[in-house]
């Protein structure tokens, strides 16, 4: 579902972000992507988003290759892919229902489902009572949910989430997760990136991957530390 | 749909922004219809003088019917001649005292009257050109019974090359003007989309396609910038309506002119709109 072989970037001023990553995460997995600040795993995330292309190597996500990709047919990788960040990155001044029911508009939805459809995405993410609410007047963890909400508009196969609990309480915290496991068993990959380890360990059944300085350190699924 | 619609929405929810875009766009164009007011009413001057170009032939007194006739319709074959109109000695007198009240005495006093009979040639607008009076002035000036054919040679150079100076200053200053034009127009569209930045991010974060993220936007653009170049229409019509009550009297420009210009701003608008967007569709 998502391959990554012998994948480099480098940036022309950092140099390189990841060095000669592999991993394949097949269908039905959960996985966390771990590491500190600085160690790839954004750049890993935009990378099997495909808002940058690797410098050396291939990203394959679903049917897609960052080989053979253009930049015109990058939606359609944005329609199996669904993206979440710790900032939310939702408009303002909308209410949750007018968030989700934008991303509904723009990706085509016909006019008369929208209303309807983006109220069954905010029920699925336990959102319903605070659909007309202004994201302005919700938690960190309700905005979450919206951004979630908004990030299955498209039915996606893989959810990828930057760092989502990362502005959260651990009350919310827990919600996301139990949201995140109750996608996942929907059939849903998902690859959450995240710096917090206690968070990972609380979650033993996932896949877990641990990046450090570019380099792929260790794979939960070969046991032992990866020799990069 | 969805474009005209989000397009119109945008003005509703940035009215002061987006106001301020049509503001700029109309303030730019503005520059640019008191310049086409100021040309256009300059070549209407030019013409008026231009008009008065013609070749006056002066014929000999002893100069027979049959041979001015023949000479009229020589001069009158010629493609770029109008009209031919023969002046009498007596009309040129009646002209002269009528004309020139000041000389009105001298000319009853005259036992003679020295005003010498002539062939007015009149040449069709666009062929009053030095090279074409002059073709025309020569080859009248063939004939025995021609005294002289007179055209006022240094004057119509004069206002051949004051229209090429024109022409010239019109155009580099023309474009001079709808470039600031451009730039203006261009940099306050690139505010208006910068302002709703994040909504391009989510929409290619959730899978728009570039087209339809594109369209509202050029829509918009296009709005605003039509809404400046009507704004920038009023702006020019109330200047020429005040010079006209006020100062001298000058003429509208053509309506086509007009519509040039309103068709221009919405160009304008969308260019700019599909330039600054380019921007904001690579960074997702």
């Amino acid at each position: 579902m998502i391959e990554l072989t012998h994948v480099s970037k480098e940036y022309p001023k950092r140099g390189y972000a990841l060095h000669d990553v592999s991993f394949h995460i097949k269908k039905g997995e959960f996985a966390f992507l771990t590491g500190h600040s600085g160690s790839g795993k954004s750049t890993t995330m935009r990378l099997i988003h495909m808002a940058e292309r690797p410098t050396r190597g291939e990203v394959r996500v679903a049917a897609f290759s960052s080989e053979r990709v253009t930049e015109r047919d990058l939606w359609k990788v944005r329609r199996r892919v669904g993206m979440v960040f710790q900032d939310f990155r939702l408009l303002p001044g909308r209410t949750a229902v007018e968030n989700v029911g934008f991303a509904l508009e723009v990706t085509g939805t016909p006019q008369k489902a929208i209303q309807s459809r983006a109220n069954r995405l905010l029920t699925q993410v336990g959102l319903a009572s605070k659909a007309g609410a202004r994201v302005e007047e919700l938690s960190g963890g309700e905005r979450q949910r919206v951004a979630i909400a908004r990030a299955l508009v498209n039915d996606p196969y893989i959810l990828l989430a930057d760092e989502p609990t990362g502005n959260l309480d651990d009350r919310a915290t827990r919600g996301i997760m139990d949201l995140f496991w109750d996608l996942n068993a929907r059939g849903m990959v998902v690859l959450m990136a995240t710096h917090d380890l206690e968070l990972t360990r609380r979650h033993p059944h996932a896949r877990f991957f641990e990046l450090d300085q570019g380099k792929l350190v260790y794979d939960s699924a070969t046991a032992d530390p990866v020799a990069s | 749909m969805y474009a005209m619609r989000e397009a119109l929405a945008a003005f509703r929810r940035a009215p002061v922004l987006t106001g301020l875009s049509s503001g700029m766009v109309g303030l730019a164009l503005f520059v640019v219809g008191l310049f086409s007011l100021s040309t256009y009413n300059l070549q209407i001057a030019l013409s008026a003088i231009e008009e008065r170009v013609e070749v006056v032939v002066y014929l000999r007194d002893d100069a027979r019917q049959s041979e001015i006739d023949h000479l009229l319709g020589e001069l009158a074959a010629f493609e770029e001649v109008s009209q031919v109109n023969y002046v009498s000695k007596r009309d040129a007198l009646e002209r002269a005292q009528r004309d020139l009240p000041e000389f009105g005495q001298l000319f009853i006093e005259s036992e003679v009257n020295p005003l010498p009979q002539s062939l007015e040639v009149e040449l069709r607008p666009g062929n009053r050109t030095p090279d074409v009076v002059e073709q025309v002035a020569s080859s009248a000036r063939n004939y025995p019974f021609v005294e002289d054919a007179l055209y006022g040679e240094e004057w119509v150079d004069r206002l051949f090359a004051l229209r090429r100076i024109g022409f010239a200053s019109t155009a580099v200053l023309g474009l001079a003007f709808a470039m600031v034009a451009a730039l203006i127009i261009g940099t306050a569209l690139r505010i208006a989309i910068f302002a709703r930045r994040d909504e391009i991010y989510i929409m290619r974060l959730v899978g728009a396609r570039n087209g339809f993220i594109r369209r509202p936007f050029l829509l918009e653009g296009a709005l605003a910038g039509l809404v400046g170049a009507v704004l920038a229409a009023a702006l020019t019509y109330s200047t020429y309506r005040m010079v006209y009550a006020y100062l001298f009297e000058v003429a509208w420009i053509p309506g086509s002119w007009v519509g040039i210009g309103l068709l221009a701003g919405a160009l304008f608008g969308a260019c700019s709109s599909a330039v600054a967007i380019r921007r904001h569709l690579r960074e997702v």
